[in-house]
């Protein structure tokens, strides 16, 4: 065990590298003066280009830049904007909305996910299977912002039972709304997926043992079938965690919340290189580190599986 | 987007459709497609999304029959207008007919996803099969190539992309603005095509049939296009049709984000992408092109779902 998640490690290291490489290119390979506009209507005083220079070094060519800047990160500094903000203290500001938006997202798609995977595979094939079915296709196909954005418009504009955008503080009871449009995309793959697992278990030869050796049908089915079907739901739910907060830009966008989406979309209208670079990294990270933890998952929930 | 939680589901298809022996029947055989094809002829969801596609590619090849004004038909005394029996959709903030302007859009559309799948399928397939036929480093090489791109979330990175390559004060052409919204996407998804292809690749590979073509002398090339392509081609179909539609859904995403396919190109995204800041009180503006969206979206998702439960023995 401890030699696989080594190895794992490892192996995420160049591809940590390469995503962050292409981003950081992207961004700072931008044609154009990356001054222009910068100090207002008129041309930057050559003091502030020196020191802009000189601070993004950007004299050097663009592979020194990229682990300059990746050393700077590793002792924790994600640098300045052009306007001298502490992108660390904006990320601080930001991440802690964006991560309880996806939680809440997480939280609600697996409740109502795994509950209608379980009621549909329990009852088998009849009105209420074929309804679910239906409802997850509807869902996968519509796109989020037009989740979002109906949403908006009836519960908020139409019926009036929610605030149009979200406050500063983003509670709890205020991201319910986007939490249940970001997750519902992912809520419809949950439900088919433990209506898919559960009903490949209830033919398993330990629930069949279960059954035999005379134990009540709440405990095979809460106990002994669950406990089996519930191990690729977690593993895909983990994923998504790390997924949801990279995707999370657009319904940030729809409900106005102040979160790592909306950050990252006016570093890149600004043209705001270290801001945009700062977060996408932290995504990333966040994602690889997310994938390792659900492989890992595996080995402890599923006795089956070992990584030696 | 949709695509890569669809990638866990789509690799089963790949290791248990090429075990399937259809030779046990008393009759003539009937190949795993010819299976499929009677399955498929009895689902409705089925019927249903190919008369939908049917229409929608129509509508795409000859808008003039659906519409008889064309897309820059615009009369600004209607403007913000609501739907009549003048024009079914209503009349947008500048005057257009929404109607005819969503007719003329899809094509565009259309185009984007069609391209956007084809680039997607044909990078990834080749990727993957070279990973799964070669293994050892080429594989964990190839593999970790595709983790770099499959690590970007997906709005992030084609936002930065369209950004870098849509210069502020440039003015591309039609061409240009599609191929670039296509590029990106194709760039960003193409990974969930060759984990696809490459476990596909992995279990024919061991066939014995594939065996025995090597030891008779076979030519890699022989061996890739004769006998592993066939076997491992099903569940990328499956995975490119749900592609297409989610790449239909990605193109009206980013242009709610106003970086995707912009004017003088009229497609539903752009529709969208002009009724992001007035829909709060023009809501027909923005919900019938993205019902036009939901709607193809939904008829591509729920072929290939059609699909791969028919190729699927285990479904029956």
């Amino acid at each position: 065990m401890g030699r696989y998640v080594l190895r794992r490690l490892l192996q995420l290291i160049p591809v940590f590298i390469g995503s962050t490489f292409l981003i950081y290119a992207l961004v700072w390979a931008l044609p154009g003066d990356p001054f222009a506009g910068k100090c207002g209507q008129r041309a930057c005083p050559q003091a502030y280009v020196d020191m802009m220079t000189a601070k993004y070094n950007l004299d050097d060519s663009l592979i020194v830049q990229y682990f300059k800047y990746l050393g700077n990160l590793l002792s924790g500094d994600f640098g300045e904007t052009f306007s001298g903000n502490a992108i660390g203290e904006m990320i601080a500001d930001a991440a802690p909305i964006t991560v309880r938006l996806a939680v809440i997202a997480v939280v609600i798609e697996a409740i109502i996910g795994i509950g209608a995977g379980i009621l549909t595979a329990l009852r088998g094939k009849g009105f209420l299977d074929n309804l679910v079915l239906l409802s997850t296709l509807f869902l996968i196909s519509l796109p989020v912002f037009v989740t979002g954005i109906v949403a908006q418009l009836l519960l908020a504009g139409e019926w009036g039972i929610i605030n149009p955008s979200v406050s500063a503080d983003a509670t709890v009871g205020e991201l319910m709304v986007p939490g249940f449009v970001l997750g519902s995309l992912s809520m419809a793959y949950i439900a088919r997926l433990s209506r898919a697992s559960i009903s490949e278990n209830r033919r398993a030869d330990f629930v069949r043992t279960a059954i035999a050796k005379g134990q009540p049908n709440r405990r095979v089915v809460g106990v002994h079938l669950l406990r089996a079907s519930v191990i690729p739901v977690i593993t895909f739910l983990g994923t998504d965690l790390g997924a949801l907060m990279g995707g999370a830009i657009v319904t940030e966008g729809v409900f106005n919340i102040n979160g790592l989406g909306g950050l990252v979309f006016r570093g890149i209208q600004q043209k705001d290189g270290a801001t945009v670079t700062g977060i996408v990294v932290l995504l990333v990270i966040v994602y690889l580190l997310m994938s390792l933890v659900v492989d890992l998952m595996y080995a402890v929930l599923d006795p089956r599986i070992r990584y030696d | 987007m949709t695509d890569p939680n669809a990638a866990t589901e789509f690799s089963q298809v790949g290791e248990s459709s090429p075990a399937q022996n259809p030779a046990d029947g008393p009759h003539k055989p009937r190949s795993l497609w010819g299976d499929a094809w009677r399955e498929l002829r009895r689902r409705p969801l089925f019927i249903l999304s190919a008369v939908i596609i049917v229409l929608v590619v129509v509508i795409a090849l000859a808008p003039d029959l659906f519409s008889s004004r064309d897309a820059g038909f615009s009369d600004l005394n209607r403007a913000n207008e609501s739907p009549s029996a003048d024009a079914w959709f209503g009349y947008d903030n500048q005057g257009y007919d929404v109607y005819a302007r969503t007719i003329h859009g899809t094509r565009a559309s259309l185009l984007v996803g069609v391209f956007a799948t084809l680039l997607t399928v044909l990078i990834g397939s080749l990727i993957g099969i070279v990973a799964g036929y070669y293994g050892r480093w080429v594989d964990s090489l190839l593999s970790r190539f595709g983790d770099i791109f499959a690590g970007l979330p997906f709005v992030l990175g084609a936002i930065v992309i369209l950004t870098t390559f849509n210069a502020p004060d440039s003015n591309p052409s039609e061409f240009r603005i599609i191929a670039q919204v296509v590029g990106s996407i194709a760039v960003l998804t193409w990974p969930v095509a060759m984990r696809i292809m490459r476990s596909a690749t992995l279990v024919a590979k061991q066939l014995d049939y594939v065996k025995a073509a090597r030891g008779l002398g076979a030519s890699t090339a022989r061996i890739v296009f004769r006998h592993l392509l066939p076997n491992t081609v099903a569940p990328v179909l499956v995975y490119a049709t749900i592609a297409l539609g989610a790449a239909i859904g990605a193109e009206a995403t980013l242009a709610y984000l106003g970086i995707g396919i912009r004017s003088p190109v009229v497609s539903w995204g752009v529709e969208i992408s002009d009724a992001r800041d007035y829909f709060q009180n023009v809501p027909h503006m923005l919900l019938f092109p993205a019902g036009f969206v939901t709607v193809t979206v939904l008829a591509f998702v729920m072929l290939g779902d059609a699909v791969r439960q028919a190729l699927d023995p285990k479904a029956r």
